[in-house]
């Protein structure tokens, strides 16, 4: 686990993987290639990346164009403007059409850090998840990015793949896989189910190390598909343990919580309790200082573990 | 085919697809009448006097693309289709109505020949774009054409695909204003001055050619002769009547998204078949759709 890097790290190596395989893959960014490592991939393949300035709807247009035309088309920017700053195109231009574009942004969540609340996306998956058509990645760590990012070059249709700023423990092996709606246990419990995505994945096993010291053996749950979601991957784990926390780096709102609660009421109604940003913008700071500004660490993880247990 | 006939070809067809457009429109009960008349001659030249395309084959790799940014006007585009025949006639009269391919605005997954779906305005110059970046990695010679409309001029992605077609030398692409002066609430002039649009898409780097947008033969004109210095798109700004060829309809905005009542129905249709019967019947029937044009 000291092996730490950003999931955005992924992206530009990954396509040029994919296009040294002969995948029709082609990047289109907004001024952010370095950022989002999308320039590598046109290092490699010039004529296969185009920066369309800073103008993301027409980086989304210009990509849906792409895909008409047989192209699998990513695009990079980060998350708060290619999701927010596009949504219409993301919608109409993209998903109405059924087209393969693939966007895979980086710096979304509150781990952007100093940049502050302007730039910290806590509503992408929740904008995302609700367009019909699109399936949502949150890859927990540099290996699951690269597997999320070759899923989604070779499976049909309109993807978003999140994607972090901050270094991230490797929690997966290079074998690693990634199955599109099944739920990863990453440990086994019996008491309460953790079930977290994306930079959360290590907090919650954090927590799972803490509760295990007060005999209290968490289950931890790599959410990384939060559409298609695994319901009943989830309401298994539910049954067993008889409560869920989720924990996500976005707001509580609209995001994983919503899915997994969606899930459970339908399926598994066990009591529950949502980690995430409470409805309001992030703010500037260093990604450590702001996890535990909002409450979002292991800790606070395995606090409200322990008070939801009570309360059961 | 001489030009003189291609000029009948293309007139006739657009007096038989206005037809088609208040019909099918009259039947709908609802849907956008006078944007779709104000292009029916430019959607006409396309189809029928400009691009390659294959009805039979709608996926056919070396056609001609066309992208209707516009996508209110929908039925401009369904009275072409139908008639160079990528769907049966019958459909015309399902327009808006559940279940029908023909959607109030395009869908490219319901209907062949459209392809991609459109509506929300602005968005389908920087998809004609992404289409020809495609088409020129495939090593495609294959044109985009897209038509917006003027009002649709006011969304600031038209401008960023502006500048993005210039900044990559698309000069497949094609785009073309219906420049007709109404939008849903008045006059553009009124609503949102667009100022100088052949000047201000010059400025952003294309060559544009100004033209009256009911003039078949000038259409077929602008639209076949290659940019004047290559790598730099072309520009079409066609001047056009908002509702043309049918007497109430014309320049009046009200008619921007309204169906004409059974009356005002009956009125329109016998002026368009006036100008129908003034076309050359004779041309409709053997009228080629695959024929390519000058380029």
């Amino acid at each position: 686990m000291s092996d730490r890097r950003a999931t955005r790290e992924a992206l530009g190596e990954t396509l040029i993987e994919l296009a040294n395989e002969g995948i029709a893959v082609v990047a289109v960014d907004a001024d952010l290639s370095g950022s989002t490592t999308t320039a590598r991939f046109g290092t490699a393949f010039p004529e296969r990346f185009f920066n369309v300035g800073i103008a993301e709807q027409n980086m989304i247009g210009v990509a849906a164009g792409l895909a008409v035309e047989g192209m699998v088309p990513f695009t990079g920017s980060f998350a708060v403007f290619a999701t927010g700053r596009a949504y219409d195109q993301v919608r109409n231009s993209v998903c109405y059409s059924g087209l393969d574009v693939k966007l895979a942004p980086t710096h979304a969540g509150i781990t952007v850090g100093p940049d502050g609340g302007s730039h910290q996306m806590l509503e992408d998956i929740a904008l995302m998840r609700v367009l019909p058509g699109m399936r949502v990645l949150v890859p927990a760590d540099y290996v699951a990015a690269k597997a999320a990012i070759r899923l989604a070059a070779t499976t049909p249709g309109p993807f978003y793949v999140r994607l972090g700023r901050a270094g991230v423990p490797v929690l997966y092996g290079d074998d690693h896989r990634f199955e599109l709606d099944r739920v990863r246990v990453l440990r086994e419990g019996i008491h309460i189910t953790l079930a977290a995505c994306g930079v959360m994945v290590e907090q919650a096993l954090v927590a799972a190390e803490q509760l295990a010291l007060d005999g209290i053996h968490a289950e931890v749950l790599d959410v990384a598909t939060i559409k298609p979601l695994d319901a009943q991957g989830i309401a298994a784990s539910a049954r067993k343990t008889g409560a869920v926390v989720t924990c996500e780096e976005h707001s509580v709102i609209g995001g994983l919580g919503s899915a997994v609660a969606e899930a459970l009421g339908e399926l598994a109604p066990v009591p529950l309790a949502r980690i995430g940003v409470r409805d309001v913008f992030g703010t500037s700071g260093e990604p450590a200082e702001l996890m535990a500004h909002f409450g979002l660490t292991g800790a606070d993880i395995a606090r409200a573990a322990r008070r939801l247990l009570e309360r059961r | 085919m001489t030009q003189e006939a291609r000029v009948a070809v293309v007139s006739a067809r657009a007096a038989r697809m206005r037809h088609d457009i208040i019909e099918m429109i009259a039947e709908a009960g609802s849907g956008h009448p006078g944007g779709s008349l104000s292009a029916a001659d430019i959607v006409a030249t396309l189809y029928f006097g400009i691009m390659k395309h294959d009805p039979q084959r709608p996926g056919w790799p070396e056609r001609d693309r066309f992208v209707l940014s516009k996508g209110h006007a929908a039925p401009v585009l369904y009275a072409a289709l139908a008639q160079a025949g990528y769907f049966g006639r019958s459909h015309l009269q399902t327009l808006r109505k559940l279940g029908s391919i023909l959607q109030g605005h395009p869908d490219c997954l319901k209907c062949d020949g459209v392809e991609v779906s459109t509506g929300s305005l602005g968005q389908g110059l920087a998809i004609a774009n992404g289409m020809a970046l495609a088409l020129r990695l495939t090593g495609s010679t294959s044109r985009v054409f897209c038509l917006l409309g003027d009002g649709e001029l006011q969304e600031g992605e038209v401008w960023e695909a502006a500048m993005f077609a210039a900044h990559h030398g698309l000069d497949t692409v094609t785009a073309i204003v219906d420049h007709n002066g109404l939008q849903i609430d008045g006059a553009c002039s009124e609503v949102m001055c667009l100022g100088e649009v052949a000047e201000k898409l010059h400025a952003f780097g294309w060559e544009v050619r100004e033209v009256d947008g009911h003039d078949v033969e000038a259409l077929l004109a602008v639209l076949s002769s290659p940019p004047a210095v290559a790598g730099v798109p072309v520009a079409v700004v066609a001047r056009t009547v908002k509702g043309r060829g049918v007497s109430f309809m014309e320049g009046d905005a009200g008619w921007h998204g309204k169906a004409p009542n059974a009356e005002q129905t009956k009125q329109a249709l016998a002026e368009l078949r006036e100008s129908l019967a003034a076309a050359d019947p004779e041309q409709l029937s053997d009228a080629p759709v695959t024929e390519g044009g000058d380029r």
